[in-house]
This record gives C-alpha cells, structure tokens and sequence, in this order.
C-alpha cells in the first residue's frame, strides 16, 4: 500500500452524482420489484390452473427465470432483442430483465405462501357465513401476507443488489455511475470503496424499515 | 472485406474452454464456501453474543455488496498493492468469501436444528465433545439444511458468470467474445443460457425432490 495514494477530494465533489446513481438504483429496483409483484400474482395462478396451456406458459417463465444468470437475462434483453432490431435503453434492458426474474422468483413464493394455508379454513369460513370475497379479504390473504412478506423483503434486496449489473450495459445507476466516474479520474479504489459503502447502507436502510413496517403490521405475529 | 465471420465448428474448443472454466470456478467456489462456510456456522451457533455481532458484521458486508463491486475493489486493491493476481486466483477467492457468507448462515441454522436434548443425551452416552460435533451435529445438521445448501449452491454457478468482469474467461464472457466477432447474438445467447439451465434446472428438481420426501 506504499505506492498508493487515497484521493479522497475526486469523490466528495463527485458525490451528487454518485446520490443520483443511488437514486436510478433504488428507482429500477421499486418499479421492477412492483411490476414483478403484479406479474407473479399471475404465474402463481398459472401455475396452480387447471389449464394445462397456462401451467407450461406459468412454469416455463419460473423455471427459466431462476435456473439462468441474471447477467444473461439482461445481455438477452440488451444484445439478444436488438438484434431484432429492438433497441432497449440500458435502462429498460435492466428493468425488464429485473422484472422477468422477480416475477419467477416471487411466483413461487406467493404459491408457496398460498398453499401453506390448509383448505380447511376456507371451508370453516364459508361455513361460518362468509363469502368468499370476505373469506379471502379477513382469513386467507392476512395470514398469506404473513408467510411472503420476509421472501419479498429478500427479493427486494437482491434487486437493489443486482441492478447493479448495469454497470456491464452503461446504465447510468450507482455502478455504473461509478464507472464512468472512476474511468475519467483514475480513482478506481476510492470510487468503488465509497460505491460499496452506498449499497450497504441502502440494503442496511431497506432491511430496518422493513423490519419497523412488519412490527407496525403484524405486531411481531409473524410467522 | 467481411470483418465478421460466422460461428463455425472450429469454436467448439473455445466455448468448451468456456464451459469448462465456468464449472471449474464455481466447484470451487462451492467446495471452499461450504468447508469455511461448516466452520462460520459452527462458531457462531456456539459462541456468545459478541463474536457474533462481530462476526455477523463482516458477513454482512459480504452479503450486503453487489457480487460485481466486490470483484472489482479486489482486483483494483491487489493491482494497487502491487501483488497482481490471476483472475482465477482473484475470482475464485471472491466468489468463496460471497459464498462462504450465506453457507455460514445455512449451516448456522442447520447447527441450532439439532435439539439440545440430544447433544446432552450423546454427551451421557459418554461421547467427547468433538465426537458429538463429529458424529452427532454435522451429520444431523447437515441433513436439515441440504435443500438450502443446493440453493446457495446453484446460486453459486449463475453468480459465477459475474467473474467474467475481471478478465476471467468464463462461459459468458466467452459467448461475449463470440458474439463481437460473428454478430449472432441471439443463437449464441441462447445456447449459454440452455447450458445454465440444464445443470441448475435438474439439481433445483432434485432439491425439491428431497424437500418432498423430507417433509413428514
């Protein structure tokens, strides 16, 4: 370590940017992490259907989207479509690519969490007198949230963690940011260390509200 | 002139090499992550409240940065240190230490799985503490904890395509290559993603087929 020396300055004055990064992080993984919510809801239905179409559809997505790197995810999304002439901006590449696994990721958990549940509860409600809309609102959804909720948190954190993968595309989020701004002043280390400690923080950030959400929510009942 | 030529069966080598690389790291990766992985667990399913804080802290930063941005501090560190390594050597040694931190958690669970009952009842039976770790604790620990232990494991061999960034020839750096020369991103994208698939996709079926039959 004798013949490096730590340029601290090149950082601080390059911190907005490096905010900004963050920012475009946290953006791509809320939004992939919303859109992969809404999509797994779906898969899961699929995936317990009678159809046989929408089981394969159902569980080619899950299957594909967990037994293959993210990193190819996104080079499909970013080389492989443009070869057809379909030029995803690094942003989209990554948020699809995001979305496309968050939802076979969290497909299997919502099915999981809804099978947890013994069939005879809803049978116990019903007979109790009441409908299934009320069944499902005040017996069968509260205690399936219960179950996902930690998975989800999980899921969420792994985003935040792999969007940082567009550094490999120029995404301009807190890698790839990073990069940029490490390759036009040749403070690699300085950069990166700062970058890390970002991640940290935001992962760390995003795990206590979690953590203070569910103890507001269920009230420490959490299965 | 054609700067671009198409894919052809003399690349056979090339993606072999390819293929070969990206097991190799990723056997190793698993079988390094998993022994210091037993140990981690161990030490902090025995140990008291501040080793573990402590401990838990440096596993959390391992766990809490982005596989990418790790390889990248390492590999810029050890050059700025003036003791280049291998991209082998330096992504190897990453890709242990990010997998040693989750196996820990795995086998820190699998560890306290083991009831308390029956670690006093083999201690009765005469046996030493080791032999209750050596035949007791890890076999039945162990046992609890294999579905997971494949989960971080298959994890392991897709994360393994990240140490393409520093240099290291791996099959998706491979196919990157591939894919600058000949302009067939599709087909060539498309068979790297085949071969993750068949080696992550039976072991994840085989992992839910003991979960089943461990189930009671």
């Amino acid at each position: 370590m004798d013949n490096y020396e730590f340029h601290w300055n090149v950082v601080f004055n390059a911190f907005p940017q490096l905010l900004n990064g963050a920012f475009t992080t946290i953006h791509v993984s809320v939004l992939s992490m919303l859109a992969g919510i809404v999509i797994a809801v779906f898969l899961a239905l699929g995936k317990m259907s009678s159809s046989k179409v929408l089981y394969h559809i159902a569980n080619a997505w899950i299957e594909i989207a967990r037994n293959t790197p993210a990193l190819f995810q996104i080079y499909m999304a970013y080389f492989g479509l443009g070869a057809y002439g379909i030029h995803l901006s690094p942003y989209f590449a990554v948020f699809s690519a995001l979305v496309f696994i968050n939802a076979g990721y969290l497909a299997e958990t919502f099915r999981g969490g809804f099978q947890s549940i013994p069939k005879t509860q809803y049978s116990a409600a019903k007979s109790l007198g009441m409908n299934s809309f009320k069944v499902y609102r005040y017996v069968l959804l509260p205690q399936m949230f219960r179950r996902i909720y930690h998975p989800m948190t999980n899921q969420f954190v792994w985003s935040i963690l792999m969007s940082s993968l567009g550094i490999l595309v120029g995404m301009n989020e807190l890698s790839g940011e990073t990069q940029r701004l490490q390759s036009s002043s040749f403070r690699t280390l300085e950069f990166f260390i700062v970058a890390a400690v970002m991640y940290f923080v935001i992962t760390k950030l995003v795990l206590l509200a979690s953590n203070l959400i569910s103890k507001k929510v269920f009230k420490g009942e959490l299965s | 002139m054609n700067l671009f030529t198409p894919l052809s069966w003399s690349d056979t080598g090339f993606i072999l090499t390819g293929i070969l690389n990206t097991v190799f790291i990723s056997v190793v990766a698993i079988i390094v992550g998993t022994l210091l992985g037993v140990v981690i667990g161990f030490v902090r399913a025995e140990s008291s409240k501040s080793v573990n804080i402590i401990l838990g802290a440096f596993l959390d930063i391992l766990r809490s940065v982005p596989l990418i941005i790790q390889l990248i501090l390492f590999s810029t560190f050890i050059g700025a240190v003036g003791y280049p390594l291998d991209p082998f050597v330096a992504g190897s040694i990453i890709l242990s230490l990010y997998t040693m931190a989750f196996m820990g958690e795995v086998f820190r669970s699998g560890f306290n799985s083991v009831p308390t009952s029956m670690i006093k009842a083999s201690r009765s039976l005469g046996m030493s503490y080791w032999q209750t770790v050596r035949y007791v604790r890890i076999p039945i620990g162990m046992r609890a904890v294999f579905t997971s232990w494949l989960g971080v494991a298959l994890s392991v061999i897709k994360d393994s395509a990240l140490v393409s960034v520093i240099g290291y020839m791996e099959l998706l750096r491979t196919a990157e290559q591939l894919i600058s020369r000949t302009q067939q991103p599709v087909m060539i994208l498309i068979g790297v993603g085949l071969f993750y698939f068949m080696i992550s996709y039976p072991l994840s079926l085989y992992g839910k087929h003991v979960e089943r039959k461990m189930a009671i």
